[in-house]
């Protein structure tokens, strides 16, 4: 891993709690009110890791690894981004399959965790979120084809990275439209408002903030550190389609990676002014109509 | 061929079937309506992007076409929901995720079909897909919307995707011809528009798998 490959990892780690901050402070903005101060989740994290955790006693080892886990998945899936615009300091051809893995991964031992304290309440948010999930990741393997075709290069560095630029100049329709598509899963995945409502707590409804309930102190920072992280990783997936960077210098890169980080977050809160969210059954309908654009992209490119 | 605005038709061409595939994807009345109107307009924009120069034909297509795609015919269904006060949602025969899949099977139909028909290669080769694409969805609409004036929707889908195959021939076709089938698609809306107010009026509902049960 070079200097450049640990900059671009480090800036990415200490800025992804600053995204679901920009998001609510548009959400406010728009919505004329105040907000919350944009570094509010580092102030909470800071708190909660002062904190000491309370365990029930039905819980087993499997609630306390749970988080260690996601996040441990989320930086090694981060290891396979080429966040400085380049190449990965961990990549490989195919990676993107170990990049959904490493996702599913992470999700899997939160919902263990949610089962693991044997709510029922938690164990109905645990089936939402698996259930939601397995709409999007076929829409993520879409996209990722889409974007293999694009750039004929079959690694996530190869596929965001310098082939990016060539393939905008002859299939700026599919490139676009796997943009919009990849947006539609970022709100997906990260629960933001069409499909959830980070903000409620209104137990019927809600769908990600269910299986974390139990979890407090340290672990429910890493949990919320976590959800920081997977954003900011759609977030450089997003960037990575619409803002090529190879020809930059590695500094330049990273500072264009983190600007376009801070449009993603601004556009989640502006989506998230505009629309209500969707009702839970209609979720799936959501999904798939973002799935059906990155097919779409994939049949212009097959033209 | 040069174009008056370059690179703005294949985007409003992705427009307009990004605009199918809203109408296949929502369960409501209002949006269907909405995405048809924006779909008028991308239409209306079409004439003036692909004339190679900025001819009165040209605009006065546009012009044409934008007030009675984009203007009247929305504006007569949402008065058509208004006085027949039909349910604000639309209960299609398939849910909304088959709808979508068999929208993008449409696309890729299209496609299909597109580079097997033997047009002569021109420039607007590009609006054959797209124009088999709404068709295509056109007739998805028409046959998995059970409301007659979710089919009246269909219907205008369909005949956009007639007006976009007719684009690539806006050069041989006479004005005054396209002005009248503007004004058939008008009346026949008109026609069906009073129609369904008097299905409505009559039974009820505007349900047409009803209609078979019919008997004097």
């Amino acid at each position: 891993m070079s200097v450049a490959h640990a900059t671009a990892l480090a800036v990415l780690l200490i800025v992804a709690p600053a995204l679901p901050g920009i998001a609510t402070k548009t959400r406010a903005v728009l919505t004329g009110r105040r907000g919350a101060p944009v570094l509010q989740l580092y102030y909470d994290l800071g708190k909660l890791v002062r904190k000491g955790s309370v365990y029930s006693v039905t819980t087993t080892w499997v609630f306390r690894t749970g988080p260690v886990v996601l996040l441990g998945s989320l930086v090694a899936a981060a290891l396979l981004l080429p966040l400085d615009g380049r190449d990965a300091p961990a990549g490989f051809s195919g990676d993107l399959v170990a990049f959904a893995g490493l996702l599913a991964l992470g999700r899997f031992a939160l919902v263990l965790a949610g089962l693991d304290t044997g709510s029922s309440f938690e164990g109905m948010g645990a089936s939402r979120e698996v259930t939601f999930s397995s709409f999007a990741e076929p829409a993520l393997f879409l996209c990722f084809a889409a974007l293999v075709l694009a750039t004929g290069d079959a690694s996530l560095s190869g596929m965001l990275g310098a082939p990016v630029r060539v393939a905008w100049s002859h299939a700026a329709a599919s490139m676009s439209l796997v943009g919009l598509s990849l947006f539609v899963l970022l709100l997906a995945e990260n629960s933001r408002v069409p499909i959830d409502d980070p903000a409620t707590h209104l137990e019927l409804t809600m769908i990600h903030e269910v299986i974390v309930l139990d979890h407090s102190g340290p672990d429910l920072a890493l949990i919320l550190y976590g959800s920081a992280l997977k954003l900011a990783l759609f977030g450089a997936l997003i960037v990575g389609v619409f803002l090529p960077r190879a020809d930059l210098a590695a500094p330049a890169a990273t500072g264009v990676l983190v600007l376009g980080l801070a449009l993603v977050g601004v556009a989640v809160g502006v989506v998230e002014s505009v629309m209500a969210r969707v009702r839970l059954t209609q979720v799936p309908a959501l999904i798939t109509g973002g799935a059906v654009l990155a097919l779409f992209g994939i049949i212009l490119l097959l033209r | 061929m040069p174009h008056a605005i370059p690179h703005a038709t294949p985007l409003v061409l992705l427009l307009i079937v990004l605009t199918d595939l809203a109408v296949l994807g929502t369960m409501r009345l209002s949006t269907c309506i909405r995405a048809l109107g924006v779909q008028g307009l991308l239409l209306g924009l079409l004439p003036v992007s692909i004339a190679p120069t900025l001819s009165v034909h040209a605009v006065g297509l546009a012009v044409g076409t934008v007030a009675v795609k984009a203007v009247v015919l929305p504006w007569f269904l949402v008065w058509a929901i208004r006085e027949a006060a039909v349910r604000r949602e639309i209960e299609p025969s398939i849910g909304p995720i088959a709808s979508l899949l068999l929208g993008a099977g449409a696309v890729a139909l299209a496609f299909a079909i597109a580079a097997r028909l033997p047009l002569p290669p021109g420039p607007d080769a590009l609006l054959v897909p797209y124009s088999l694409a709404t068709v295509i969805i056109g007739f998805v609409v028409l046959t998995t919307r059970r409301k007659a004036l979710t089919q009246v929707i269909g219907y205008l889908m369909l005949e956009n995707g007639i007006y976009l195959f007719g684009l690539t021939q806006t050069e041989r076709v006479p004005f005054l011809l396209e002005l009248g089938v503007l004004l058939d698609v008008f009346v026949g809306v008109f026609i069906m528009g009073i129609v369904v107010f008097h299905i409505n009026r009559e039974f009820d509902s505007l349900d047409s798998t009803r209609l078979t049960e019919l008997a004097d």
